[in-house]
């Protein structure tokens, strides 16, 4: 993974130096919150409903050990014993002070780590596929691009106050995991005629009040071109873009409002200007990037795990954990493991600063010290030897972390809700736990992989657009009331889910999944897949059984 | 209010040779003048014809693209930031020196804000008026306070990459 040289290093310490003298100055009265605030959220500092919150950026959803022991000692000596990882990479802590948040910086910065653009009208932290580097049929390593893009956005002197934030997500694989159709700038590696490797690029995806699914501009980007392309799209945006309506302000809306190709024209026009200008990435900088992702020192291992296949035949847990939470890896005999961050009874993507510790442990024992979080709010050991498999397990089990829930029902994506955020119209927490707690294990095995997403209010923080099962929760007349949608996806094959019909208060909205997946149980055909079944046949059966009417 | 130019070490605290003109307000016969966008547009003649520096301020929906046939006649363009988070005039700057090869001064009005200025001599303003003077002595602090950029912009400094290839 990539380590900072001098001048990143410097750059992240100076920033820690200004943050401290800000907050002082704050703390002494010399500036009053209203001009704190803009200078709090180019750091990350969030003021929520009970606290401040600070969203540390985990870049490209990467970090070693070291890093994840800091994240559970910053939990554990600054908060209250735990962290929240977010769906774009990033974790949260709820319960910093003030005046201790420079100090927290400071400890990010001794491992490589900040909060930098994580809130505020800027490029946010980019993001990519969790298995980067591990997952077969990769093009190549995306988190090479997300690095370059990462240092290019880091306190860029034009684009740090846009019409409204900006979200970059790539991917180097046809399968996409990142949800790039659903970002400002989607990227996927791909090949052109020649065999050169370049981009796909796709603009203005994105959730909140206004979903869309993001259109191509440019079929194939070359890889020198990168950084002149990614400016010349911010460059048309920031000046194209709405700044009379916060909620027309993202570049969905811009490109929607000029249309596709207009859009195009003004991207290209600019490009045009810039593509072979000092951003023209050379050859020399793209590969000492690369160096930094290169595959750990893999053994040479046999295809065949005997302990594993003896352990599956014995142990139905390991069996289920195997089949749902253990992921193909590119290197004969390697595995990736996800770790379920959503244990029964727990908020979704919580971690403990124990969790934390001894996710840090077992990356060190078994994946080469490296993890990974996921946009689905997991945890990933990305380099496991399949035979150490179950010795992993049985760690696992041990830490309370062996839940074998990857893609099932209760894998839900849940934002912090009501009972954390500012925003938020209901609770989502609770309602993702009285749902998962439902359906058994056994159950949720039954009926597969089901994607359940929930958030608290329309700026769809759960992703609720893209669930298979999306829940929006929102206010009616002081109640918390819910919204069902059904048909959502946020793959390769991107959509946005549809309203079934009225809503439901928080005591029905149990009920009202449970019918839904009845419905799929009673009509699915052999092998079909809850998204599948809802394509083949539509939003009426479901309407029929949960509304007693079509 | 007080207009600082950028120096190498800082800034200094300049006299304004500018009068800024209401679009009503009477053309003086000598000094130098600024004036709005609509006005230069529909008084160009006259203006460039006058005895006496032009400067034309552009508001955050006006871009520098549109007076590139004249530029060279302009002694100042301001670029206004009608709100410190109204970001337009970043790109309008860069746009004037790097598109336009403006070398004029290029004056940033408006929500000035102190922490942005490091933004602002980046993307190619050399003079911001501001509220308070007292920001003069912090003036060299934001702009040396982070020592590292990555991106690459007209106003020259060495990046982090041309660094890594220089050593």
């Amino acid at each position: 993974m990539y380590r900072y040289d001098e001048h990143d290093h410097a750059l992240v310490q100076d920033r820690v130096t200004q943050f401290r003298r800000q907050v002082e100055r704050r703390m002494a009265g010399e500036i009053s919150e209203e001009q704190f605030r803009p200078l709090r959220l180019m750091n990350g500092l969030y003021l929520q409903l009970h606290a401040y919150m600070l969203r540390v950026a985990i870049p490209y959803g990467t970090l070693d050990s070291r890093q994840m022991r800091k994240l559970a000692y910053i939990s554990r000596r600054y908060d209250k014993g735990y962290g929240h990882f977010t769906t774009r990479q990033n974790i949260q802590y709820n319960w910093p002070k003030l005046e201790e948040t420079p100090d927290i910086l400071a400890e990010l910065a001794e491992v490589e780590m900040h909060a930098i653009q994580t809130s505020g009208n800027c490029i946010r932290n980019v993001t990519s596929d969790q298995y980067a580097g591990a997952a077969k049929g990769e093009i190549e390593d995306p988190r090479i691009w997300c690095e370059i893009a990462r240092q290019w956005s880091t306190l860029h002197p034009e684009f740090s106050f846009l019409p409204r934030k900006f979200k970059i997500a790539i991917t180097g694989c046809d399968n996409d995991r990142a949800a790039v159709k659903v970002h400002d700038i989607g990227m996927i590696m791909k090949r052109d005629a020649s065999g050169e490797v370049g981009f796909e690029v796709i603009v203005g995806g994105g959730l909140g009040r206004t979903p869309f699914v993001g259109k191509t501009i440019r079929e194939f980007l070359p890889k020198e071109h990168f950084l002149s392309y990614l400016e010349a799209i911010l460059r048309v945006y920031n000046q194209l873009g709405r700044r009379d309506n916060k909620y027309k302000a993202r570049i969905k809306v811009t490109l929607h409002e000029t249309g596709k190709e207009e859009f195009t024209r003004l991207v290209e026009e600019e490009w045009m200007q810039i593509k072979d200008s000092t951003l023209k990435l050379p050859k020399e900088e793209v590969d000492r990037i690369a160096k930094h992702f290169e595959p750990p020192a893999f053994k040479a291992v046999p295809e065949v795990a005997p302990t594993v296949d003896a352990r599956a035949a014995s142990d139905a847990g390991f069996a289920s954990w195997l089949r749902h939470n253990i992921f193909e890896h590119k290197t004969q005999g390697y595995s990736i493991a996800n770790i379920s961050v959503k244990p029964m009874g727990e908020a979704p993507g919580d971690a403990t600063a124990e969790q934390m510790d001894a996710m840090a442990d077992l990356a060190d024992e078994f994946s080469f010290s490296e993890l990974r979080v996921t946009h689905s709010q997991n945890v990933v050991l990305p380099h496991v030897e399949r035979e150490a498999l179950p010795a992993l397990y049985d760690k696992l089990v041990e830490a309370g972390l062996a839940t074998a829930n990857l893609g099932l029902l209760s894998d839900i994506i849940c934002c912090p809700g009501l009972d954390y955020c500012a925003l938020a119209n209901a609770r989502s927490i609770p309602i993702a736990m009285k749902i998962a707690e439902r359906f058994t294990p056994a159950k949720q095995e039954e009926i597969g992989d089901l994607q359940i997403k929930i958030s608290g209010c329309i700026n769809a923080c759960g992703h609720h657009h893209v669930g298979h099962i999306g829940i929006l929760g929102v206010d009616r007349k002081g109640e918390e009331h819910y919204q069902v949608q059904l048909g959502g996806s946020a793959t390769e094959e991107a959509a946005l889910g549809k309203i079934l019909g009225r809503g439901f208060s928080a005591d029905e909205v149990v009920e009202v999944v449970d019918k839904i997946i009845a419905t799929y149980l009673d009509i699915r055909e052999d092998g079909e897949e809850f998204i599948e079944t809802f394509r083949r046949v539509g939003q009426t059966p479901f309407k029929e059984r949960v509304y007693g009417t079509a | 209010m007080a207009l600082l130019e950028r120096r190498e070490d800082g800034a200094a605290e300049i006299e304004d040779r500018f009068t800024r003109l209401g679009d009503e307000d009477a053309l003086p016969g000598s000094g130098g003048v600024l004036v709005s966008f609509s006005r230069f547009s529909a008084e160009r003649e006259a203006l460039l014809a006058r005895d006496g520096d032009l400067g034309v301020w552009l508001d955050s929906n006006e871009s520098p693209t549109e007076l590139a046939d004249d530029l060279d006649r302009l002694a100042v363009v301001a670029c206004n930031f009608p709100a410190f988070n109204d970001g337009r005039a970043f790109s309008y700057a860069r746009l004037l020196r790097e598109r336009l090869g403006f070398k004029g001064e290029v004056r940033a009005i408006g929500e000035v804000m102190l922490e942005q200025i490091a933004f602002m001599v980046r993307s190619g303003f050399s003079t911001f008026e501001l509220k308070d003077l007292k920001e003069l002595d912090e003036f060299k602090r934001v702009c040396d306070e982070v020592r590292v950029v990555y991106q690459p912009t007209g106003d020259g400094r060495q990046t982090a990459l041309q660094r890594r290839l220089g050593s």
